[in-house]
């Protein structure tokens, strides 16, 4: 695929340091550049505690950078939350269990003032989209763990931003849950065509889904290697094909060399 | 639901009637005298043989409680939203709801009759609103703030005003800290008015009913009007369970135990 020139993501020479001057100062970032193409889905893969959630959250302007920029579709990270131009999901699926699955879809489109109907139609659709839509009056305990990651996931996409943000969306499944989500992330991507920024533990996972594997030192975090993967439409032969483990091996590699390193 | 409700209640009543049936035999057994702690079968009767008395004083009460614990509730809720939306509220309405929550409420139901006319019922509401308000403005409080992290950063992603994060999250997270609170509340409510009509307030009311007869060695008389407020706090108590089922029907049954 040949990668768009308009840039969803444009981070620049940004640090980020917690409780600078104070003693539990941390250095989580230091000097990333990276920019992420429209449309592209990329992965951050690095030890833990190295600052992919701080990265994440430097997008979605939750938190500011100490030093440098981070640009959002041409605009700062904040006016692009502003303007809620990406939607997120994290770990825990954060629904709210006082909401049905389809009140909790609705919900960025109730803030953003929509009418019932129209919120219900969009809502009807993107369970459609996740393959819950018999599930729209059930409520969230009600539900198995993959089951409200994808709630979680028609909620992020509801209101059909052009970025999607994901923190370990699937780290508490299952390993055969996790692969079907991913097959299933990766059907909607094909479908939106959405840029996706992606944080996980998983190689695997992290070479399965992208087009790029960002791999990071450990913390201050720093950009080790930009990885390209080519493997071209995905299937359930992909996860056994030679050229797919070639590139688990090359991101292995170079975390371990990051460890490694003093 | 009518019926399981009913199919909920029936080992409460078994223990309960088995209690008052061994609260009976034993004083067959072993109080022949009997005027200490009057016998079940007594205190019923006693009830309903003085009915048309203890039904005026029920509802005499009754007011002070229920206007008392609306007031209490509504104060409670007004100061927790207070105090969690606005720092200064916070720094200034919590500690001073913490020290009228340290006085002895009752204590002061003779200045307060000394304030506003010792048959005036005003004195009796203002104490049970203050001994309502303080569970009602805790829990509520805790319930207000203690939001997950995640589930703010999600509201900020979204560009969510505070309004919109206090009335899509805050206010539905606070709910069953509201609603313990408010069987806690409903009792205390029935407590605190009964004790204060022993100093005062009007005369035709259960407190002066239960020592009238106290004071005349009228045990069983007294014991009956302490059944009637007895059963006016059950009332609260259910009323608050019933009200909790309908305003939350996410909360899974396993979750509601404590009616
Ligand atoms: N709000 C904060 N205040 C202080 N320090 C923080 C804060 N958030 C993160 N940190 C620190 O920044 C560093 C990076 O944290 P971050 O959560 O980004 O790591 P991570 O790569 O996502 O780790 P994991 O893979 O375990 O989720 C950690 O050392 C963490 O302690
Ligand atoms: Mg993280």
């Amino acid at each position: 695929m040949t990668e768009p020139d308009r840039c969803a993501v444009a981070i620049s020479n940004v640090s980020k340091v917690f409780n600078q001057g104070k003693p539990n100062e941390v250095h989580a970032i230091e000097d990333i550049s990276l920019s992420i193409g429209e449309g592209t889905f990329v992965s951050l893969i690095g030890p833990s505690g190295c600052g992919k959630s701080t990265l994440l959250r430097l997008i979605a302007a939750l938190t500011h950078p100490t030093r440098g920029d981070v640009g959002v579709n041409d605009k700062s990270a904040d006016q692009a939350r502003l303007d809620r131009d990406y939607g997120m999901a994290f770990q825990t699926s954060g629904l709210f269990k006082w909401r049905s699955v389809a009140e909790n879809v609705e919900l960025p489109l109730q803030l953003m003032g929509w009418s019932k109907t129209d919120r219900k139609a969009r809502a009807a659709e993107m369970l459609d989209l996740v393959k819950l839509d018999e599930f729209g009056d059930h409520y969230p305990h009600e539900l198995s763990g993959g089951m409200r990651q994808r709630v979680a996931i028609a909620r992020a996409l509801s209101f059909r931003p052009s970025l999607l943000l994901m923190d370990e969306p699937f780290g508490a499944l299952d390993e055969m849950t996790r692969e079907h989500m991913q097959t299933e992330l990766l059907d909607i991507w094909n479908k939106t065509g959405k840029t996706i920024v992606f944080v996980t533990h998983s190689i695997p996972e992290a070479v399965f889904l992208s087009q790029r594997v960002i791999v990071m030192s450990p913390r201050p975090g720093r950009i080790a290697s930009d990885i390209r993967i080519d493997l071209g439409e995905r299937s359930f032969e992909t996860r056994e094909a030679s050229a797919f483990f070639e590139k688990v091996t090359e991101v292995r590699e170079a975390l371990r060399f990051e460890e490694s390193q003093p | 639901m009518i019926s399981r409700a009913f199919r909920g209640a029936a080992p409460a009543t078994v223990v309960g009637l088995g209690g008052l049936l061994f609260w009976e035999l034993s004083l067959l057994i072993i109080n022949p005298e009997g005027f200490v702690l009057p016998a079940p079968s007594g205190i019923i009767a006693a009830f309903f043989d003085n009915f048309e008395e203890i039904w005026v004083a029920s509802r005499n009460t009754g007011f002070i409680v229920i206007t008392g614990l609306v007031g209490g509730v509504a104060l409670g809720v007004l100061w927790a939203l207070l105090v969690s939306r606005f720092r200064l509220a916070n720094e200034t309405l919590t500690p001073l709801a913490i020290s009228l929550n340290a006085i002895p409420i009752i204590a002061l139901a003779p200045i307060f009759n000394a304030w506003y006319g010792l048959l005036s019922p005003v004195s009796n509401q203002a104490i049970v609103v203050i001994l309502v308000f303080f569970p009602v403005f805790i829990n509520t409080t805790k319930g207000l703030t203690d939001v997950g992290a995640t589930e703010i950063e999600l509201m900020r992603s979204y560009a969510a005003s505070s309004w919109q994060v206090a009335r899509t999250v805050r206010i539905p997270n606070a709910m069953p800290f509201f609603f313990t609170a408010l069987k806690i509340a409903s009792s205390l409510a029935v407590i605190g008015a009964i004790v204060a009509e022993y100093f005062g307030g009007r005369q035709d009311a259960l407190g002066p009913l239960i020592v009238q007869n106290a004071g005349l060695t009228r045990y069983t008389e007294a014991w009956a009007a302490v059944l009637a407020g007895s059963v006016m706090g059950i009332v609260l108590f259910v009323a608050s369970g019933i009200f909790e089922r309908v305003s939350m029907p996410w909360k899974p049954d396993a979750e509601t135990i404590g009616a």
